[in-house]
């Protein structure tokens, strides 16, 4: 088997080094630095344009007259007031870049970032593929997205390096800050509705804009292919909106490539923590204002450990293209008037998002932390220190084999780096007698539990995230390790059938390319005979003396993420008669696993978090066993319980999956 | 008209037009050496009289170049001095000394005269595989009186057209596949008769008529077993008659543009049909590759210019019953041998539109800022339907390239102006010299007319920011499209290679068009290993009313390549795949050949490909017309 598939050695991946960019702003004025002379290259088609004129342009473009033309004609009304509406639009919309602005916040974020972080790290070498990419080819930054500071801190470092300044795409949520959504605006963000799927003013407004902007190479176009913070640490599916808008006038041949650039942004303490562990329990998000974030200055009390920002390499987008996607049919209709993408551009488009979401994964930095949220997570609430130091040398090194980017201190015994970490994390854990255990400050008896679960659920979930962070490394073999455990034949294509089984299930919660399952099992495979877990002899898979530690060791870090999908299914088989709201789902199943907890029948707390109780309605829909129906105009999701049933057993090994097709393996 | 007036005017006339044309063409000294006279000249006379004036000999080898373009005593060479210079006495470069050519040579490309990779000297006749020939046939010819041919040189001679990777293997001296027999049919009935012989003994035709190939049509299949039968219709070059009435001429196919226009002009009249291969492609050529000409803004191109056309195929003659202006018959069947390059047979008489001279002609130029608007102001100039004759429209690198080719001033005055005008556009305007391009025009007509003519396209020109730069600019942007061929050979002397190719593409995609695919071409060099950077330019040369037709010349340094050729297929293939992907269509005017059939299929669809194939099975089944051209 091995010599079928060409593995690329995930160790052998040459990852650049890191420069802490906080260290010269820590020896020299903050002022100077702000006020230095800024002159990045610039692309080297660029046509020059201010601000202004963008919308002036975007306004006159073929392609909004067109739209304009169009929806007086359907509605009646005169192109003048439409053209209104859409200057309108464009107004609430548009960025207004500006220096001074910028200059500012080099300034203020110079010393807020200093409070915040020890070091934010950056790989000059990316810096200096970026800056070689701005200038030959219009330059699309695609950032992990785990934190509000993500954007402010890419513009930050782009500045420092006097690299050309993003527009970002944002979220409308800004504007309702005053004063804040301005500054925002001049520092190059422009902002999109959530959801404008119906609106084709909007949309021809919105995609005209951000296309001039690339076309004529205004300035670098950033957004976040996931669409919105990932609350779970875990790298969301990608959102193609945007990547769709991006990718036009490639295939229409108004740009001759277009590079785009994955950069993994990775926190050694997430900002929001603990905000995101309420949201995902229910707490409605504190909506964004400016009140809000003056409170939350006092944040800059507190350590935050490290950022790392890996700069990827730029991905031609015209490589990506080749002999898939044929130009030449957007020949025959002109190109202002818009048209839904064909099915081989949707796939393209698709593949690509996901392509660049696991390239982002696999730049995102590891922290010790992270290892040992891991193996907590395993055991909780808590493990002895000496076992816990033990067991994260042992994982530190599974994970290197398997190609994670561990930032590591070199020179210092296990056993510091790990007091160090949980020291940092004073939030989650602590050390109690010579146990790190998640805290738990609470007395019993002033509460109900059901307060008792949520408390202990934030905690739970907040260590959760950190395990999530190290997901994208473990997941292909832990799959193949669950499907081995589960399927007693050891049987070759009976593994395959039941990780792919499990990958199609999975696909809302991890990021797996598309039409790509023999690969990810084959990937899966390597790492197993890579660390000796398991051999593979003839068709079968062999699980060594020495890998079943390991085995089950990734078994039980699917564990969570099966038991939450049982119980989902429990609720579905046990609590809906007639069928359910979307609105009803998340609450009902949260007071279902609340009360399996309480009863003691449920251990694991994941399932609490709305995450993966969407992901997995997504994924049920998915596989059919949950139906839409539109009811008085209600749209309800209706049961098949039988589907239900199949499925749960399939999830206990009971019954045999469906065999996926071989022919590959 | 012609008719009314009286004879010498029209001698004047006819005079004046010679003059002009060989304002593009010849040295106007040389006129004499032409013996051309304007003379009224009526059909039957020109039956008689021109039995055989044709330029081009049944020896090729006596006037032209055997391994590259043109006449034996023209081309460009670096003298003593390191100067370049063109030599011979036909054109209006010959004898000239260009000083700035090396310069620019050295700087575009990294050549250096130290490197030097000089043609073979002769023909090794025995490095030429032997004729593979068909004895009954042979006999039978023989026994028409119709002259043939095979000798080395005469099946050498019709082996290639003038692609890059053909002229290269000549000067390498490297043979494959070649023509087993020569024939020079007099008339449509010789035709008519080896048509038919060959039919009998099952032996391959190609047609031959100037050579000027861009596509491979005229090389030799290389795994043909069959005699292949080269068809020269250099003999058949007789203006048949002529119809003042209806201001058409009857022409056999062989005539080469250059002899058909002189002939004409004794009459007072032209075709206006220019390519810019004229001086040795034919009409049945144009025929049979859809060809385009310069002036086709007055004239049309070919498909508009012909009222009637005879082919010879296997299955007997094609042709229609009348010369009706137009006709709703079905679809026209001229269509299917306009563009059948040589597949279905041979084209022997043409019936062309002429039109009386024009009494006047005028060059003319405009500087533009940047190509941007240059292209636009074109766009404008086709809506209102006011393109001059010709306008062409060169981006900066070409326009360079053509300041390259400036001769030597004669006084100070000259240098001093140009240096004016220089300082003028450049310093005083603010146009940049490495964005500006330029613009060049032609005008014929009227004086009257002309000269409003060419008031309205500056007056449009001004809004684009055109500034007009003088008759000599643009006449020498269209001597450059004439000497273009020569110089490649020169380059050819010291490792630099190149072509050019075209495309026709909507207007709304003419700036991403030559954008993309002057990209492209760099990056591909760069990435196939060309170790100096290449010459990637464009020009828009023709416009219509929904779109233009872009010219593209590329060329590159080959030293460190191993293969040069194949490396350049690769580069100009890309190209054409850049093309395609940005709306260009896979020719305008150069045809598709053997070099490009690898794309007709996505071109005119699976449908449209089996129309194709159907015709050439009915006319064609035993496929004697065997130069696997189009399918």
């Amino acid at each position: 088997m091995a010599s079928k598939t060409l593995y690329s050695d995930p160790r052998l991946k040459k990852r650049d080094d890191f420069e802490d960019i906080l260290e010269e702003r820590r020896n020299s004025s903050d002022l100077r630095y702000a006020l230095r002379c800024y002159t990045p290259l610039l692309y080297k088609g660029i046509t020059p344009c201010k601000a202004s004129m963008l919308k002036t342009t975007v306004l006159k473009s073929d392609h909004v007259h067109y739209v304009i033309q169009q929806l007086s004609k359907e509605m009646g009304e005169s192109p003048d007031i439409i053209k209104e509406e859409a200057a309108e639009i464009l107004e609430e919309m548009a960025q207004s870049l500006q220096l001074g602005i910028i200059r500012f916040f080099a300034f203020t974020l110079s010393k807020a970032f200093k409070k915040l972080f020890q070091r934010v790290k950056v790989n000059e070498e990316g810096i200096q593929r970026l800056q070689q990419a701005i200038q030959e080819h219009p330059v699309v930054l695609l950032p992990s997205h785990r934190s509000y500071i993500d954007f402010l801190m890419l513009s930050y470092i782009l500045y420092t390096y006097d690299l050309s300044l993003p527009v970002i795409a944002s979220g409308m949520d800004f504007l309702g800050m005053k004063i804040v959504g301005e500054m925002l605006r001049m520092s190059g963000a422009f902002f999109m509705r959530r959801s404008f799927g119906g609106d084709k003013l909007y949309w021809a407004v919105f995609s005209e804009y951000v296309k001039t902007m690339l076309r004529i190479g205004y300035a670098p176009v950033e957004f976040f292919l996931e669409g919105t913070r990932s609350r779970t640490c875990k790298s969301l599916t990608p959102k193609l909106g945007l990547l769709n808008i991006v990718t036009e006038p490639f295939f229409k041949g108004e740009v001759f490539d277009v590079s785009l650039v994955p950069i993994s942004i990775s926190y050694e303490r997430v900002l929001e923590e603990s905000l995101y562990a309420h949201e995902l329990l229910g707490v409605p998000k504190p909506k964004e204002t400016t009140s809000g974030l003056l409170k939350a200055r006092k944040m800059l009390g507190d350590d935050f450990g490290s950022i790392h920002v890996y700069f990827g390499h730029p991905v031609s987008l015209r490589s990506l293209a080749q002999k898939k996607i044929n130009r030449s049919n957007f020949n025959l209709v002109p190109r202002h008037i818009p048209r839904k993408p064909t099915e081989d551009i949707q796939a393209f488009v698709n593949n690509t998002g996901y392509r660049m979401v696991r390239l982002q994964q696999e730049n995102m930095v590891v922290s010790p932390w992270v290892l040992i949220a891991t193996i907590l997570m395993q055991d909780l609430p808590g493990v002895d220190s000496e076992y816990l130091i033990e067991k994260t040398a042992w994982l530190r090194s599974l994970a290197l084999l398997f190609g994670a980017f561990l930032d590591w201190p070199d020179h210092v015994p296990t056993s510091k780096v790990v007091a160090s970490s949980v020291a940092l994390h004073h939030n989650i854990v602590r050390n109690v007698n010579g146990r790190v255990v998640l805290i738990d400050e609470e007395k019993p008896n002033d509460n109900s539990s059901d307060d008792l679960v949520f408390k202990k659920a934030v905690t739970v979930l907040m260590c959760a995230s950190y395990r999530n962070q190290i997901m994208h490394v473990f997941i292909r073999p832990a799959l193949v390790a669950a499907a081995i455990h589960t399927v007693c034949n050891a049987r070759k294509e009976e593994v395959f059938s039941y990780f792919n089984f499990l990958r199609e299930l999975f696909a809302n919660e991890f990021i797996f390319t598309p039409g790509n399952a023999v690969q990810d099992f084959e990937d899966g495979c390597y790492l197993l005979v890579k660390c000796d877990a398991v051999q593979i002899l003839k068709q079968d898979f062999v699980v060594t003396e020495t890998g079943q530690s390991t085995i089950s060791f990734l078994v039980a870090m699917l564990r969570p993420f099966l038991e939450g999908y049982q119980v989902v299914c429990k609720y579905l088989s046990e609590e809906v008669i007639e069928g359910f709201t979307e609105m009803q789902y998340v609450p009902a199943v949260r007071i279902f696993a609340v009360k399996m907890i309480i009863s003691g029948s449920l251990k694991s707390y994941d399932v609490l978090s709305s995450d993966m109780q969407k992901n997995c309605l997504a994924a049920l829909l998915r596989l059919n066993v949950l139906r839409k129906t539109k009811l008085a105009d209600q749209i309800t999701i209706k049961v098949n319980q039988a589907a239900v049933t199949r499925l749960v057993d399939a999830l206990d090994g009971k019954t045999p999956v469906q065999k996926a097709a071989l022919a590959r393996l | 008209m012609a008719s009314s007036s009286n004879i010498s005017e029209l001698q004047q006339i006819a005079k004046e037009r010679l003059r002009i044309i060989s304002g593009h063409l010849q040295k106007p000294a040389n006129r004499e050496q032409l013996r051309v006279s304007a003379n009224e000249c009526k059909a039957e006379a020109a039956d008689r009289s021109l039995e055989k004036t044709g330029t081009i000999p049944k020896r090729r080898q006596d006037i032209l170049k055997w391994n590259g373009w043109g006449y034996n005593d023209s081309k460009f060479t670096f003298n003593k001095k390191g100067q370049a210079e063109f030599t011979g006495k036909r054109y209006r470069l010959s004898g000239m000394v260009l000083p700035a050519l090396r310069e620019w040579f050295e700087k575009t490309f990294g050549a250096s005269l130290e490197h030097k990779t000089p043609a073979r000297s002769a023909l090794n006749p025995s490095e030429v595989p032997p004729p593979i020939l068909n004895e009954g046939f042979v006999q039978d010819l023989k026994g028409t009186a119709i002259p043939f041919s095979c000798e080395t040189e005469d099946r050498i001679f019709r082996a290639h057209g003038h692609c890059l990777h053909e002229v290269f293997a000549l000067r390498e001296g490297k043979f494959e596949r070649v023509p087993d027999l020569v024939v020079w049919p007099n008339c449509h009935n010789d035709v008519e008769k080896i048509v038919e012989l060959a039919c009998k003994h099952n032996i391959c035709v190609m047609p031959f008529g100037g050579g000027t190939s861009v596509s491979n049509a005229v090389e030799c299949p290389s795994d043909e077993k069959r005699t292949i039968l080269s068809l020269d219709t250099s003999q058949m070059n007789r203006i048949l008659w002529i119809d003042e009435k209806n201001l058409t001429a009857h022409v056999e196919a062989g005539i080469v543009g250059q002899d058909l226009e002189r002939l004409l002009n004794e009459s007072g009249y032209c075709t206006g049909h220019e390519p810019d291969s004229m001086e040795f492609s034919t009409l049945g050529g144009w025929v049979a590759t859809r060809a385009s000409g310069m002036k086709k803004n007055i004239y049309g191109n070919i498909e508009d210019l012909v009222v009637h056309i005879r082919m010879v195929t296997p299955r007997g003659v094609i042709e229609k019953s009348c010369q009706g202006p137009r006709m709703s018959t079905g679809p026209d069947i001229y269509h299917f041998i306009m563009g059948s390059e040589g597949t279905l047979g041979v084209v022997t008489e043409v019936t062309i539109k002429i039109r009386p001279i024009p009494e006047y002609q005028k060059y003319g130029s405009v500087v533009f800022p940047n190509f941007d608007q240059g292209v636009a102001c074109l766009r404008e100039v086709a809506k209102q339907r006011c393109a001059p004759a010709s306008i062409r429209l060169m981006d900066n690198e070409q326009f360079q390239f053509g300041h390259a080719l400036k001769p030597q001033v004669s006084s100070i005055f000259t240098s001093f102006l140009d240096g004016l005008k220089k300082f003028y556009i450049t310093k005083f305007k603010g146009f940049d010299p490495n964005q500006l391009c330029v613009a060049t025009l032609l005008f014929e007509g009227d004086r009257e007319k002309v000269l409003q003519h060419e008031k309205q396209v500056y007056d449009i020109a001004a809004k684009f920011g055109g500034l007009a730069a003088g008759e000599d600019n643009g006449q020498r942007g269209y001597m450059l499209t004439f000497v273009i061929a020569y110089l490649r050979d020169l380059g050819m002397d010291y490792y630099v290679i190149g072509e050019s190719f075209e495309t026709s593409v909507p207007w709304d995609r003419v700036l991403d068009l030559c954008s993309n695919v002057k990209e492209r071409i760099i990056r591909e060099c760069k990435e196939k290993g060309v170790q100096f950077p290449p010459l990637s330019t464009c020009r828009v040369t023709q416009t219509y009313d929904a779109g233009a037709c872009v010219y593209f010349y590329f060329a590159f340094n080959y030293r460190g390549l191993s293969d040069p050729i194949h490396v350049y297929d690769q580069i100009e293939h890309a190209a054409r795949e850049e093309i395609l992907a940005n709306g260009g269509s896979l020719s305008h005017h150069h045809g598709v050949g053997k070099l490009r059939k690898h794309w007709l299929q996505e071109t005119i669809s699976d449908v449209g490909l089996g129309m194709l194939r159907s015709v050439k099975e009915y006319v064609d089944p035993n496929n004697i017309f065997g130069n696997r051209n189009l399918l």
